[in-house]
């Protein structure tokens, strides 16, 4: 499925829109780590949390949940928050 | 008789010259910010300086440090204001960078526990030549961690980062610094490297002679903010401790209440800051010590009244030497701002060079790079218009 980066990322990625699989977030995080080394850490912390100033939305929806179950044409986006100085 | 002398004086004369002549080693100033890292090259007089960078443009990074083992492995602690901590390594001199495959982070917390997440590394330490591509970190919230590789994986080190009575010395992430509660200090005994030290703001200093299997809090002598009982590890907030390379056996501090100095086997600290100027007070964040005299330091105090301020004292920015191990300080303010200057420097923003004299280097809050050629006797501002900075090193070069 279509997965939009944000620019913060694009250092991983090389472009905003990638392609990634999974069955539900977690999996689709986990095959974006094997594809793009390191990204993961950056967005998600040790104890499996989405960072504080970091946002899935899946087709438009907020979503918290790593184990949020995901459709072969969903559109995910990685966002960063509206935050900073 | 006279003989004698004139040889003497021969000999003599011949050696001055050969010091004179043996040229003095390149070097590097490793400048990190809150927007990102610069490397300041200087020539042998360090007189002329070619800044390099910036490194992560807009990554906060806390620490940048060169392997003194090898010359010219870099590693920076990075985050971003939205990204999580990493750690970028580079095998020459900042040309290119690699990330680290495994960045220093706590153990997953069992189900139904509410575990910690490394929010930055907030300090790095090279082990020494006897213990290769070894490194420490200290995290915010306080951890501590060593990697084996060159910091290419990072694992948690020893019981400190959960010990029950470590944690509860360490507090929740409100009761450290306003930028987060940091570990920090991590020393490694030259003669002898399980013989280490590490201080948490706040957590006091602590000291393992096993590398690690044992701890032992290092705090008699230090003092906390009055109305608070000393004998709580965790109301105690050394800012920076530092060993002296001349002799492992004295260390100095720069503590939130006070400037103190610990000579081994004693474990009790003493308070030589009181000597200082009552109305610029002893409180500060950096310390330095000087390479080959254990009598000499320098300290930059900041203004730690009333609500903390935590700019120079009056907007009057000053280094203080001590040169007799705390017993008078003198005041090195020479070519610094003489009013209206309210920044300060942060307690890994201030170093020295190896070199004879001394060279000394601070960056300040306001992202300004000073240094000295002279021990401190005269200051030059070298960058200005910088990020604020965080951290200051000063590394000799092949």
């Amino acid at each position: 499925m279509k997965v939009l980066m944000p620019s913060s990322l694009l250092s991983y990625t090389g472009t905003s829109r990638v392609e990634a699989s999974g069955t539900t977030l977690a999996e689709l995080v986990a095959d974006l780590e094997r594809r793009y080394p390191g990204i993961r850490f950056r967005v998600i912390d040790e104890q499996d949390r989405v960072r504080g100033h970091m946002r899935f939305f899946v087709n438009n929806e907020q979503v918290f949940d790593l184990s949020h179950r995901l459709r072969p044409n969903d559109e995910v986006c990685l966002m960063q928050a509206l935050s900073g100085g | 008789m006279a003989h004698t002398t004139r040889k003497s004086s021969a000999r003599k004369k011949k050696t001055v010259t050969a010091r004179a002549k043996r040229p003095e080693r390149r070097l590097v100033v490793l400048v990190a910010t809150r927007k990102g890292a610069w490397l300041f090259h200087g020539d042998s007089a360090r007189k002329a300086w070619k800044s390099d960078g910036p490194h992560f443009l807009g990554h906060i990074v806390n620490h940048l440090v060169l392997d003194p083992r090898d010359g010219r492995t870099l590693l920076a602690a990075a985050k971003t204001g939205h990204l999580g901590p990493t750690i970028f390594r580079s095998t020459n001199l900042g040309r290119t960078w690699e990330e680290a495959s495994r960045p220093p982070a706590f153990a997953k917390a069992p189900a139904g526990k509410t575990g910690r997440a490394v929010d930055h590394t907030f300090w790095l330490t090279p082990c020494h030549a006897n213990e290769p591509n070894t490194w420490y970190a200290g995290t915010s919230p306080q951890g501590l961690f060593r990697s084996e590789d060159n910091g290419d994986t990072w694992a948690p080190f020893s019981i400190v980062n959960d010990d029950p009575q470590y944690r509860a010395w360490m507090g929740t992430v409100q009761d450290g610094t306003p930028d987060g509660p940091k570990m920090h200090s991590i020393i490694v005994d030259p003669r002898d490297t399980a013989h280490l030290y590490f201080a948490m703001s706040g957590g006091g200093v602590h000291e393992t002679r096993d590398r690690g299997r044992t701890w032992s809090p290092l705090v008699q002598g230090m003092e906390v903010v009055e109305g608070f009982d000393a004998s709580n590890i965790a109301f105690h907030d050394p800012h920076c401790v530092r060993l002296c390379p001349s002799n492992p056996d004295r260390l100095y501090q720069q503590n939130h209440c006070g400037i103190y100095r610990l000579d081994r086997p004693s474990n009790i600290w003493t308070r030589i800051g009181s000597a200082m100027p009552k109305a610029v007070g002893d409180v500060g964040f950096p310390m330095v010590v000087h390479p080959r005299d254990d009598n000499t330091a320098w300290v930059l105090p900041m203004d730690g009244t009333t609500v903390w301020p935590r700019t120079s004292p009056g907007g009057k920015p000053a280094v203080y030497v001590t040169r007799n191990g705390g017993e008078r300080w003198q005041r090195l303010d020479a070519g610094l701002p003489k009013s209206q200057a309210w920044w300060t420097v942060k307690r890994q923003a201030m170093a020295a060079d190896a070199h004879n004299p001394v060279g000394l280097y601070f960056g300040t809050t306001s992202g300004e790079l000073w240094m000295s050629r002279d021990e401190g006797r005269r200051w030059t501002c070298i960058a200005r218009h910088l990020p604020e900075i965080y951290s200051v090193e000063a590394a000799p070069l092949d």
